[in-house]
């Protein structure tokens, strides 16, 4: 059945799949939230699934490049841009609902915390990085950067290292969780390692430009 | 004996949501027949598609209702719901997550129980299950309970002083601190044969107090809340409660106290010593290294828009009955 479904069917129906799993969850958790149906501590639930929610998106998100390759389905990375976008709006979310349902929009609280608190600075740094990302996907602005796109959208690997040792250090015992996806971050850089490598090489070399 | 609590920390009306939502939705429970299961539906609705099909097999475990001296509330505390009592709860041999012990701990069987109070002392004694509810009156004590990860909860507990439980057994000169132990069985507490779900913490329990902390009037042994014995997620049958400090103080399910010259080693102290003090008295001038203590936020009725975020006070409010005891001490350095 595959066979018969043209590429450009196929982005369609992936990208689809890719709005149905990832939208419909946020629906359903803000309902629950919105109505104390969510346990005890809706606002723990709801900073805990987006943040978490946010990881899962960054790291598919670095999934489909290798998977593109290693399977020569090259239509695949026409969702990368969905996906991240995705990964943006639970981490902006994130960010939200601690500043406006944990803090309570406590401004000096918010920024105190995010200066003093190493795990929660790091976490901010990526959600920043993040945003650029997201702003700079708009195909008009993609076009105006030519190749430092590129160069500004290799960050994303700095960002899942940053988005999942803030995991790690957020939390407070059981460490097998934080850890086991510290493990798939590695990983999924190890498929990039040439490509890595040569990055920070030239970040050396365009010092001397 | 019934103990005033000052007023300052009062909550204001305006302060939470109204009670009305919540309580409809136990009303309309009662409508379907579910009374009871009032914990296990908040939950279904959040869960993912694998529990809906095994949610109807658990038995709720089975509380009864108690005589005790009611609590007037003259300070007026508003009250967190009793399903919110009952459904978030830090007991990690029931799982690390807050609503886990709600529906892991359900089987747990308390009844015969055993706990022993030994060590420096005259006359070391073992309760059985009956004996804790009836050795002593009972009274009920609403308290404000404050986490150290900066939430808190208003309980209408029902227990006995801890002060008259270590008067029976007569401590002697030596005995300067008291450890508490939690059981210790990995049959019957999935936590504890599981490191994943146990969040990774040494097992057994173990808390400790300082002797005039164990005899002050505000440490009370809690049976019950809400006017039944304990649900087991809360610490069934017996549990701590040191009203001052943070919950991890406030030991579940104890099988042994005994009374010691030397200040003993506790779980969570042990685990990350900067982190987690023997004495954890609520300090909102003492911040936990990876979060504020200045405030916290009151779990209460309402969902994500309840404006709950409230001043911690020193001693979580109790300062009048308590910081006599801390007279002497640099609160920064004994956290």
């Amino acid at each position: 059945m595959g066979n018969k479904l043209t590429t450009s069917h196929k982005v369609l129906l992936l990208k689809g799949v890719i709005h149905l799993t990832a939208f419909l969850p946020l629906l359903n958790l803000y309902y629950l939230a919105f109505n104390d149906l969510l346990g005890a501590d809706p606002v723990q639930r709801v900073i805990h699934f987006t943040g978490i929610g946010a990881l899962n998106l960054l790291l598919i998100t670095l999934t489909v490049s290798p998977m593109a390759k290693r399977f020569k389905q090259g239509y695949l990375l026409q969702v990368r841009r969905v996906l991240g976008l995705y990964a943006f709006s639970y981490a902006f979310m994130h960010v939200l609902n601690f500043l406006a349902f944990d803090l309570q929009f406590a401004w000096s609280l918010f920024f105190s915390e995010v200066f003093k608190r190493p795990y929660i600075t790091i976490g901010m740094v990526a959600f920043i990085l993040l945003l650029a990302l997201a702003v700079t996907s708009v195909n008009s602005i993609k076009r105006k950067m030519g190749k430092s796109w590129q160069r500004l959208h290799n960050v994303s690997y700095l960002i899942v290292i940053l988005v999942s040792v803030h995991f790690y250090w957020s939390v407070k015992s059981e460490l097998m969780t934080p850890l086991f996806y510290l493990l798939i971050t590695s990983g999924l850089l190890a498929f990039r390692y040439k490509k890595i490598k040569t990055l920070i090489l030239s970040m050396f070399v365009n010092k001397t430009r | 004996m019934l103990i005033k609590i000052s007023k300052r920390s009062d909550l204001k009306e305006s302060d939470i949501t109204p009670e009305n939502v919540y309580m409809n939705r136990r009303e309309l429970l009662k409508g379907m027949g579910f009374l009871g299961a009032g914990a296990l539906l908040a939950n279904s609705a959040s869960a993912n598609a694998i529990d809906w099909f095994n949610k109807d097999e658990i038995a709720q475990f089975k509380t009864t209702p108690l005589k005790y001296k009611a609590d007037a509330n003259t300070d007026k505390l508003i009250l967190t719901p009793e399903n919110k009592v009952i459904t978030h709860n830090n007991f990690y041999e029931f799982g690390a997550q807050k609503h886990q012990p709600a529906e892991l701990a359900q089987g747990f069987n308390v009844n015969p129980w055993q706990l022993s109070i030994s060590g420096e002392c005259d006359n070391p004694i073992t309760l059985d299950y009956d004996d804790l509810f009836t050795m002593f009156p009972l009274r009920e004590e609403i308290r404000r309970e404050r986490c150290v990860e900066a939430w808190s909860m208003v309980v209408p507990w029902i227990g006995f002083s801890l002060a008259d439980l270590l008067k029976r057994v007569a401590p002697n000169s030596s005995a300067k601190y008291l450890v508490f132990e939690t059981l210790h069985d990995p049959e019957k507490m999935p936590g504890q044969s599981d490191r994943r779900l146990g969040g990774g913490i040494d097992f057994p329990y173990v808390e400790g107090l300082r002797i005039d902390e164990a005899m002050n009037p505000l440490t009370l042994m809690s049976v019950g809340l809400y006017g039944k014995t304990l649900p087991p997620q809360n610490g069934a049958p017996i549990r701590l409660v040191v009203p001052w400090k943070y919950g991890f103080k406030s030991i579940k399910s104890v099988v042994s106290i005994k009374l010691v010259s030397e200040q003993p080693q506790t779980t969570w102290h042990k685990l990350a010593p900067r982190e987690y003090g023997f004495y954890a008295n609520v300090n909102p001038n003492h911040d936990h290294p990876r979060w504020s203590q200045a405030t916290e936020r009151r779990i209460t009725s309402g969902g994500l828009f309840s404006r709950n975020r409230i001043e911690t006070l020193p001693f979580n409010g109790y300062g009048e009955e308590v910081a006599d005891m801390y007279k002497a001490m640099d609160l920064n350095k004994y956290y």
